[in-house]
């Protein structure tokens, strides 16, 4: 008898595993790779931005006012004279940073309350269920108005209203991720070596349902994004002279009609390209971490 | 069947009474002290007072709320502070030109995006479904306010198609005498042919632009299901039986496919509701999301919390009516009721 060994073969486990996989739907998939790419372009400009502009977004210069793009102006200027390709750049941070911040807000709010509904069922289930019912009984961005108009009108608050009105969607997901694993061999695990319902929940629920939830954050940061900018088009949150892309195109509108396309144009491509990257990549990590799910 | 749509209703009260408790909570969340917020930044002590007694805020939070059920139940949701008229009054005058718009973008979004689903289910891989996903991402990706703006440069600024974003109607034009309140019914029941046109043409780029925004969740929904179905065995079984091939797809695949569609109808109402509003300030649109917007930037809260009511309300009837017509089209959910 001889011992049949292989070498250099090893299974694949733990991150590795991950990473072996995540390349290979990335080689297979080049559109996620791209909105990858794209993802990371953002966030650079979003740090860096205001360091880069040539132009100071403020300055306004009624000399050169409603220009078309040139080449001192690369997206033209708006109608106080002010280089709109510097407003899209900088604008990134707090369009960016407002999407950031509400999804964080609710990944916590809907998240933990969907874990605890979903672990501890009976009571805190129905009340989780019942807020979650009453905030889908509205059109959602509607409700977002209400919120912000109650609550007034300032940025922050369109983070709380953006993440209020999706609370629904992460404590489902959170819900029924947690509920499956409720009575799971290293659930039951974990009680039998002593540990509280508490601790279970916080250090083996909450771990195992992190890459589904990771997956949500991701698929709901294109209409934060949105709703956001949607809140800001209508005149709330944001205020002039502030750069931000929903304010620009509202701004931009009036100049529509007459013929000067550019000032609404890049703001809305900013975010247009935002919105369809971050859902993109949404797609692409629910393929990476679920991929029964895909269409 | 009847049973099952009056079981329905009754589940439809608890979404009612939390939509009316959140709508009253918002008010009474607002900053601050609600009646000098009422009374404007001039009122002085006194004045505030009287505000706060007349608008019942000396009373405990519960009376004030069974106050505001019983205005509701009147049918009144207060007064504008801008313009002094009752908001009741002014929504109603509204509606029917959010309503007209709203529906015309679904009815236009649901005749694109259902055929182009099943077509692109149908033929896998071709470039029509690549041409479908195409699409339906970038439909999702687009901010409608966006894409208003885009439609109004080409279509109005560029070729000149269509007439100035500016309202239903022409200014200089009378409007069509009023029985549904939809200037292309009223102008169709008044024969004048040329009224219906011009209206029309007031209509569709606004129309298109929801379409377009709406579009996208139908066509990928169709697609889905269509596939899921076309898979199963009962339609394996029908081509086995050598029926013609559309045969199988409209009569055996399609209606199964439509239920989840049908399902998804409630979100993308949720999604047509609110982008109204941005619709409505792109194109000057007389409709309840622009009285809604001037009263934001005014900070007059009646009109907005009258309108959110309006918009939950008729959200929730929407969710009713797509439970009833799901009974309609799968004899199963009507044998459980």
């Amino acid at each position: 008898m001889r011992d049949i060994t292989v070498t250099g073969v090893r299974p694949v486990t733990g991150l590795l595993a991950t990473l072996q996989h995540t390349r290979y739907v990335l080689a297979e998939n080049p559109v996620t790779a791209f909105a990858f790419g794209l993802f990371v372009l953002i966030v650079v400009t979003a740090i860096f931005g205001p360091h880069l502009v040539p132009i100071d977004p403020l300055q306004s210069d009624t000399a050169q006012a409603l220009k078309p793009p040139s080449a001192r102006h690369w997206f033209g200027t708006d109608q106080l004279g002010r280089d709109i390709f510097s407003r899209v750049i900088v604008a990134t941070r707090l369009d960016f940073g407002i999407a950031i911040a509400s999804v964080a807000l609710v990944f916590a709010m809907g998240g933990l309350a969907g874990v605890a509904a979903g672990f501890f069922g009976g009571w805190t289930d129905r009340i989780v269920g019942r807020i979650s019912d009453t905030i889908m009984a509205f059109p959602l961005f509607v409700l977002a108005m209400g919120i912000v108009a109650a609550l007034g009108n300032t940025v922050t608050n369109i983070v709380i209203a953006t993440a209020i009105v999706n609370f629904p969607l992460y404590a489902r997901v959170a819900r029924s991720e947690a509920n499956v694993r409720r009575e799971a061999g290293f659930v039951q695990a974990a009680r039998l070596s002593g540990n509280g319902e508490f601790r279970i929940l916080l250090t083996q629920i909450l771990p195992n349902i992190m890459p589904i939830m990771v997956v949500q954050m991701s698929l709901t940061m294109g209409y934060a994004i949105l709703n956001a900018a949607g809140l800001s088009f209508i005149g709330l949150g944001v205020r002039p002279p502030q750069a931000e892309w929903g304010i620009m195109v509202a701004e931009g509108a009036a100049f529509i009609v007459s013929g000067e396309w550019w000032i609404a144009l890049f703001p809305g491509l900013a975010l247009m390209i935002a919105v369809f990257c971050f859902n993109l990549l949404g797609d692409g990590l629910r393929d990476i971490v679920d991929p029964q799910r895909r269409t | 069947m009847l049973t099952m749509i009056l079981k329905r209703l009754l589940l439809a009260i608890p979404s009612l009474i939390g939509v009316v408790i959140v709508t009253f909570l918002l008010t009474r969340a607002l900053p601050g002290d609600p009646a000098a917020y009422f009374a404007g930044p001039a009122a002085d002590k006194a004045a505030i007072e009287q505000i706060r007694v007349k608008l019942g805020f000396d009373k405990p939070l519960i009376v004030q709320f069974f106050d505001y059920v019983g205005d509701l139940a009147r049918g009144d949701l207060g007064n504008s502070l801008t313009t002094g008229q009752p908001v009741a009054a002014e929504i109603r005058a509204r509606l029917p030109a959010s309503a007209e718009l709203t529906l015309l973008g679904l009815i236009v979004s649901v005749l694109i995006a259902v055929p182009l689903g099943i077509m692109a289910a149908t033929r896998p891989g071709s470039w029509i479904d690549h041409f479908c996903r195409v699409l339906t991402t970038a439909g999702v990706s687009l901010p409608v306010f966006f894409t208003g703006l885009i439609l109004v440069y080409v279509f109005y600024y560029q070729l000149g198609w269509s007439p100035a974003p500016l309202g239903r109607i022409d200014v200089f034009a009378t409007t069509p005498p009023s029985v549904t309140g939809f200037y292309l019914i009223d102008s169709i029941i008044a024969r004048d042919f040329g009224m219906f046109r011009a209206s029309f043409n007031q209509l569709i780029l606004p129309a298109m632009t929801l379409a377009i925004f709406s579009l996208a969740p139908i066509a990928r929904m169709t697609r889905a299901s269509m596939l899921a179905v076309l898979s199963s065995d009962f339609v394996r079984t029908a081509r086995a039986s050598g029926l013609k091939p559309s045969t199988v797809i409209v009569t055996y695949a399609f209606r199964n496919a439509m239920l989840p569609v049908v399902t998804t109808l409630g979100m993308v109402f949720s999604f047509l509701l609110g982008a109204n509003v941005l619709v409505e300030k792109v194109f000057a649109w007389p409709g309840i999301g622009s009285f809604a917007v001037e009263a934001l930037i005014s900070s007059d809260f009646a009109p907005v919390q009258g309108f959110v009511l309006t918009m939950a309300v008729m959200y929730v009837a929407l969710n009713l009516l797509i439970d009833v017509f799901y009974g309609i089209i799968d004899p199963r959910v009507r044998m459980e009721g």
